[in-house]
């Protein structure tokens, strides 16, 4: 199994729960995994051409997975996956 | 009826109210304050504004609060200072430098930002405060929230300057330095933030905390006698303070303070931190994430949430990118402490070497009213520039020694 974590805005499509199981061995199969369970996820987290949402970051083990594979970065059981908004600090 | 109409999307133009939230529920795009731009065309004036406080307050109906600040009443209105010397060193007949490292209380242009969120945090009913930050913003936020009584947390990456590690300890917050890089902090307050109540500044106050940037592009166009310049170059980390200055000089026309702007806004990066001004030299108008290797620590963001808007903000103002190397931000601290006699941080020595390399390559121009914002203290980050300064000349306590080690002449010309 997969722990996904869940941040506020999609917490009304897991009735409001943070913290949900997934399966999946890539995140794409996991975002459709998800959507199974969740109804309307996927469209939330990708655009209509089924890329991820520029502002949306995905990260496996508390790393980007654009420094990874992306949608195609490999999921293996016990990993930790959070989505996250984009959010900005600095200058 | 209010200055603020709403929250408003930038992505898909869903509209929120104006509480604290930062990101479309359908889109996850960033959401931005909406204001009643004819309503504030009616009061608004020059006459208004310049008999307003000496601060950036005096521009408050452009800002997102609703009543007076109750939270940084003396940030803002920095010196713009002539810089004829730097200006004949690059061949610039009329350079000015956005004095930022003498802002108030905590001399970085984050006092400007916090003031406006904290002012709106208390307005949204908060007593506790926190921030994700590189450094200048949690010393910001650490004063503000003492001042202000209000409970506060800093998170900060695990290598940061000294004195910016003091700068947040003195006021007594909660410091978190999180083992990571900055940009592992970011996503860490992002799920900190969804499981607490509290005002994040950066995270659920952010569109009210990005607007405060605006009000380096307003003293601008005050301070140049009510004229937008022809040339602005900005730092750039997560892209939002540049994005903030197209934003406020273009709010300056909106409302009939001025009748144009022709700016270019021009941004810099650390060569060891460049997503934006390396997408912008391949011509992409988006960017890759990187991981940070620069002594410009508080521009060591390597995943920059505002970089879309920032490439977008240049392109629609004919504005360049351009980025320097490490040795290139240290002679950029020394010329303009030697030259202006300012001692910015490692994020002006940014601003300063991409300004010579753009005046160098004849982007900016000789004529070209330019402004350079340099946004912080350089007592910050000493670190930086310790081994590149020289030494103190050491002599004994007598004449002979001074006069012996300076070899003076009678017309006092001498030198060690």
């Amino acid at each position: 199994m997969i722990k996904v974590r869940i941040p506020t805005p999609l917490r009304t499509l897991t009735k409001g729960q943070g913290e949900i199981e997934a399966k999946g061995g890539s995140i794409a199969e996991m975002i459709e995994h998800l959507n199974g369970a969740h109804p309307g996820l996927k469209d939330r987290l990708c655009d209509e051409k089924g890329e991820l949402r520029r502002f949306v970051n995905i990260y496996v083990n508390e790393e980007d997975i654009r420094f990874l594979k992306g949608k195609d970065t490999v999921l293996k059981d016990g990993d930790e996956v959070s989505i996250i908004p984009a959010i900005a600090g600095g200058a | 009826m209010a200055k603020m109409k709403s929250l408003v999307c930038r992505e898909c133009g869903k509209e929120y109210p104006t509480q604290a939230m930062h990101v479309c529920e359908l889109c996850f795009g960033p959401l931005e304050v909406k204001y009643n731009y004819d309503e504030i065309k009616q009061t608004i004036s020059r006459e208004t504004i310049a008999q307003g406080p000496h601060s950036m307050w005096r521009y408050h109906d452009l800002l997102p609060v609703e009543g007076a600040a109750t939270v940084g009443p003396h940030a803002g209105f920095t010196p713009m200072v002539r810089a004829r010397n730097l200006g004949a060193y690059l061949g610039l007949d009329e350079l000015y430098i956005k004095n930022d490292t003498v802002n108030h209380p905590t001399l970085s242009f984050k006092d400007r930002v916090v003031a406006v969120a904290l002012t709106r945090a208390r307005e949204l009913g908060y007593e506790t405060v926190a921030c994700a930050s590189t450094g200048n913003l949690a010393n910001s936020v650490s004063a503000h929230a003492a001042a202000s009584g209000m409970r506060c947390y800093v998170f900060i990456p695990g290598d940061l300057e000294a004195a910016k590690v003091l700068g947040n300890l003195i006021y007594k917050p909660y410091v978190v330095e999180v083992e990571g890089n900055y940009d592992d902090v970011n996503r860490l307050c992002s799920e900190i933030a969804a499981e607490h109540n509290w005002a994040f500044v950066n995270i659920n106050i952010r569109p009210y905390y990005a607007e405060g940037s605006k009000t380096l592009a307003f003293e601008t166009v005050e301070q140049l006698g009510w004229r937008a310049p022809d040339q602005v170059v900005v730092p750039m980390a997560s892209g939002s303070l540049l994005t903030k200055i197209w934003k406020g000089l273009n709010e300056m026309k909106t409302v009939g303070l001025i009748d144009r702007v022709t700016t270019r806004v021009n941004g810099a990066q650390a060569e060891g931190c460049s997503p934006i001004a390396t997408a912008y030299k391949e011509g992409r108008d988006f960017f890759r994430p990187v991981k940070p290797k620069t002594i410009a620590k508080s521009l060591a963001i390597g995943n920059p949430a505002d970089g879309y808007y920032a490439l977008k903000a240049a392109a629609e103002s004919g504005g360049a990118m351009d980025m320097v190397s490490d040795e290139e931000v240290v002679e950029g601290i020394k010329l303009l402490a030697q030259t202006e006699g300012i001692f910015s941080e490692t994020a002006g020595g940014v601003t300063i070497g991409v300004l010579r390399k753009l005046a160098k390559q004849g982007i900016i121009k000789k004529g070209d009213v330019t402004v350079a914002y340099v946004t912080g203290n350089g007592l910050k980050t000493q670190e930086a520039i310790i081994d590149a300064v020289g030494r103190p000349v050491r002599i004994l306590p007598s004449l002979v020694s001074f006069e012996k080690t300076f070899k003076m002449g009678k017309n006092g010309q001498g030198g060690a």
